[in-house]
């Protein structure tokens, strides 16, 4: 039997999904709306002797919309196109800031949806002297209306008590709506509440009027019949026409009665506790060094803090696997278990520790109210790139992880800046590409070498990020003038009161977002890591059964010759033709494919490659000599600075990172613009590699 | 006296009169309140002098200054930091 389904309304900042996990515990299940990608987070309710099925809407501050993303809450309380209609909705209201919250509240008892309104933040109300007049909303509204606090759990049970009452009778939340509007307004709701689809009379009236304020020639909404455009648009021109301002006809009656009301006391225009800390944080100067301070934290916290994390979890799985090595057989099997399911399960995991810090931090940055003064500090300089303000957090994160950072694309809310962020934040350097860098820096570059008073390989360091930036910054400038180009959006954000984080909240937000990672990246990332153990590990080449005990330069002679008659090692050879003008050879081509479980792997590859082993990193002075050594068949050497160079611009801005891929087609929902993605990175990539190869060798460097 | 939103001092507090601007952009600060006869106040601009913040029925919102060019407002004859 299925439960009664509760959606859960109400404007941004209202503290909603504060009150949906309170209801719903940690058992929420985050999927999406069909045919777009909003996330739908749904959960059940234990009311004691009833379970309910309670759904998060959406925020919004109004059920018109022009996007089919802003259509959602409309879909979802009204139950359109393939989504379950809910049995009722509670809408929870902000009740310091009472009238505006009521105003969505009002479009949706227009529409007949049986409702039971929560005043959230009641505790919050009570102390800044702002108490809603409870018994008046619910004479006036005909609605149950019931003061609670997700943050200390008042007045839960009274809710609950109350959508029980409603659920069994419906009528109870039903309200005449006593609004009026003026006869004009009347008589172009009477010409379409014919047309528009709908099961009440109520509820005809309100998408009537949803339809005359959101339709427009260019608007994006999804499911409009063509003869409801037709006529909205006759009514809009014969509204102009005659003079009228239909828009602020229909949005002015309904708070002009909200108005008449009172029901909340005039608390006075005096500055609230946030308006005084905020002529601290957004303070032109001082506020610029706490948006420093705050984003140096959620770096560092990423780029460093994190670190003994990962190295536990990849300390952990190399111990598994040595384990597993030793005590089992030796042969194809036990290859296949510790290289490809104990090493893929845990390429997996790594990505843990960041998903979780960085969702965390965001969590705190949002549920504090600082998210919307980083878009607002930061709205100036990425209106420059065609981005939102809110876009920065992302592309800052970028320089850790591009897993985390695309990941964190979900806090912006139209889908073309969604694609936008996500199709640049791969070229930020990453922090696995540090090790590629440093192993070409240290192994092409002497270590005293200076170039002016400044030593060259830190330059090059410092260079390579500056390069990735401006890259990203460019690609950025291009792809939102061009593919991407969008309706240019005006900002309107709201600066919510800042409110203490709720610890609760935020920790069960970054498990939601941690367990979706697994469940629906994990498997591709875990699959692709399998498929590249097979392109590096078959054909299998037997070890020389006259060697009863190898010594360990025998056995990484044999993965050299291994890996070069592997399928890779095949793949290394057909490949190094489009790599040659880059200054790559066929064993580059090997480390460019092993790279694409991570970038790192690139250091490893080369490694078992040259002979020396998997065992090395980027400080090994072995693997530095043999790369050194390295010859083309004509006899000039391999490695050059400038062929150093090449490679590092090629790592800069190649897609060499499967799980990059695997997120992006999660979180685009899109496998076109997937391969957009690689494929435009490695023209790029190839391109400038190329330019500065074939650049430099005309220069005769 | 009547003069933009953008043009107010950064603390200064003004009567809506009429607001304009792109349909969906213009429904959406309808929505939120944004209507004639409703006291505005300029609380602060971003470092680089743009987007503004305003507080609005006790709400706080940031837009920018081209848009709020668009907000036209009746500034009080007798100065306009009223706001206090």
């Amino acid at each position: 039997m299925s439960l009664p389904i509760i959606a859960l309304a109400g404007n941004p900042n209202t503290g909603k999904t504060s009150l949906f996990n309170r209801l719903t515990g940690a058992n929420a299940r985050v999927g999406n709306y069909p045919g777009i990608t909003v996330e739908r987070e749904s959960g059940t309710w234990k009311m004691g002797d009833r379970d309910v099925e309670v759904v998060d809407v959406p925020g919004s501050y109004s059920l018109t919309a022009r996007s089919a993303e802003e259509q959602v809450a409309l879909r979802s309380l009204l139950g359109l196109d393939g989504i379950q209609r809910p049995h009722l909705a509670v809408m929870v209201i902000d009740s310091t800031q009472l009238v505006r919250n009521l105003y969505l509240t009002m479009q949706v008892l227009e529409a007949g949806i049986p409702t039971v309104i929560a005043l959230n933040l009641i505790d919050a109300a009570r102390a800044e002297g702002r108490m809603p007049e409870v018994e008046r909303l619910r004479d006036r509204l005909g609605v149950p209306v019931v003061p609670v606090s997700a943050r200390t759990g008042e007045g839960l049970d009274a809710l609950g008590t109350e959508v029980t009452r409603v659920l069994l009778k419906p009528e109870l939340g039903r309200s005449s709506s006593p609004w009026r509007y003026p006869a004009a307004v009347e008589a172009d709701i009477r010409a379409l509440d014919s047309m528009v689809q709908a099961s009440s009379p109520d509820e005809a009236r309100a998408m009537a009027l949803w339809a005359l304020l959101s339709l427009e020639d260019d608007d994006d909404l999804l499911g409009i019949p063509a003869s409801v455009r037709v006529a909205v648009r006759e009514r809009r021109q014969a509204a102009e026409a005659a003079g009228r301002d239909l828009d602020a006809e229909v949005i002015a009656a309904r708070y002009r009665w909200l108005d008449q009301q009172e029901f909340v006391r005039d608390p006075g225009e005096a500055p609230t506790l946030t308006e005084r800390v905020d002529r601290w944080l957004l303070h032109p100067a001082l506020g610029g060094l706490a948006f420093l301070t705050v984003m140096g934290v959620l770096f560092q916290s990423l780029f460093s803090w994190s670190d003994p994390a990962i190295t536990l979890i990849e300390t952990a799985f190399a111990a598994l696997g040595d384990l597993v090595r030793t005590r089992m057989a030796e042969g194809l099997l036990n290859d296949f278990v510790v290289n490809a399911v104990i090493n893929g399960v845990g390429s997996v995991l790594v990505f843990l520790p960041q998903i979780l810090l960085l969702f965390f931090l965001i969590g705190m940055l949002e549920d504090s109210g600082y998210m919307a003064r980083v878009a607002y500090l930061v709205d100036r300089v990425m209106r420059g790139l065609g981005l939102h303000g809110r876009a920065f957090v992302p592309m800052l994160s970028g320089y850790a992880c591009a897993v985390p950072a695309i990941m964190a694309t979900r806090t912006l809310e139209s889908r073309r800046d969604r694609l936008l962020t996500m199709m640049v934040v791969p070229l930020m350097s990453c922090s696995a590409r540090l090790p590629v860098y440093g192993l070409v820096i240290a192994a092409l570059f002497p270590a005293g070498e200076r170039f002016g008073w400044l030593p060259v390989q830190g330059l090059l360091m410092v260079g390579m990020y500056v390069f990735s930036t401006g890259t990203a910054l460019l690609a950025a400038g291009v792809l939102g003038r061009t593919l991407l180009r969008g309706k240019r959006m005006p900002l309107l954000i709201e600066l919510p009161p800042y409110r203490m984080p709720r610890l609760r909240t935020v920790m069960v937000q970054m498990w939601l977002r941690a367990r979706s990672f697994l469940k629906e990246a994990g498997g591709v990332i875990f699959v692709t890591t399998v498929l590249l153990w097979g392109l590096l590990s078959f054909p299998r080449l037997d070890l020389d059964p006259g060697l009863s005990d190898p010594t360990p330069e025998q056995e990484a002679e044999h993965s050299a010759v291994q890996l070069e008659q592997s399928y890779a090692g095949q793949l290394g050879r057909a490949l190094e033709p489009t790599i040659r003008p880059l200054g790559f050879d066929w064993r580059v081509g090997i480390g460019l494919i092993g790279a694409f479980a991570a970038r790192e792997v690139f250091v490893s590859t080369m490694g078992l490659v040259y002979g020396i082993g998997a065992d090395v990193d980027e400080q090994s002075q072995p693997l530095r000599e043999k790369m050194g050594a390295q010859r083309h068949a004509d006899g000039s050497p391999v490695y050059t600075p400038l062929m150093g160079m090449s490679l590092l611009v090629f790592f800069a801005l190649s897609a060499q990172c499967m799980s990059t891929l695997a997120v992006v087609r999660r979180e685009s929902g899109s496998w076109a613009w997937t391969g957009f993605l690689f494929l435009y990175m490695t023209v790029l990539a190839w391109s400038a590699s190329f330019v500065v190869y074939q650049g430099g060798q005309l220069l005769g460097l | 006296m009547n003069s933009t939103l953008a043009a107010l001092p950064i603390g200064g507090s003004a009567r809506i009169v009429a607001v304009g601007g792109e349909r969906s952009f213009r429904r959406r600060l309808l929505e939120l309140g944004f209507l004639p006869g409703i006291s505005i106040t300029l609380l602060g601009r971003a470092p680089m002098g743009d987007p503004l913040d305003v507080r609005l029925r006790g709400c706080r919102y940031s837009l920018r200054h081209h848009e709020a060019e668009a907000i036209v407002v009746d500034v009080p004859p007798n100065g306009t930091a009223a706001a206090q």
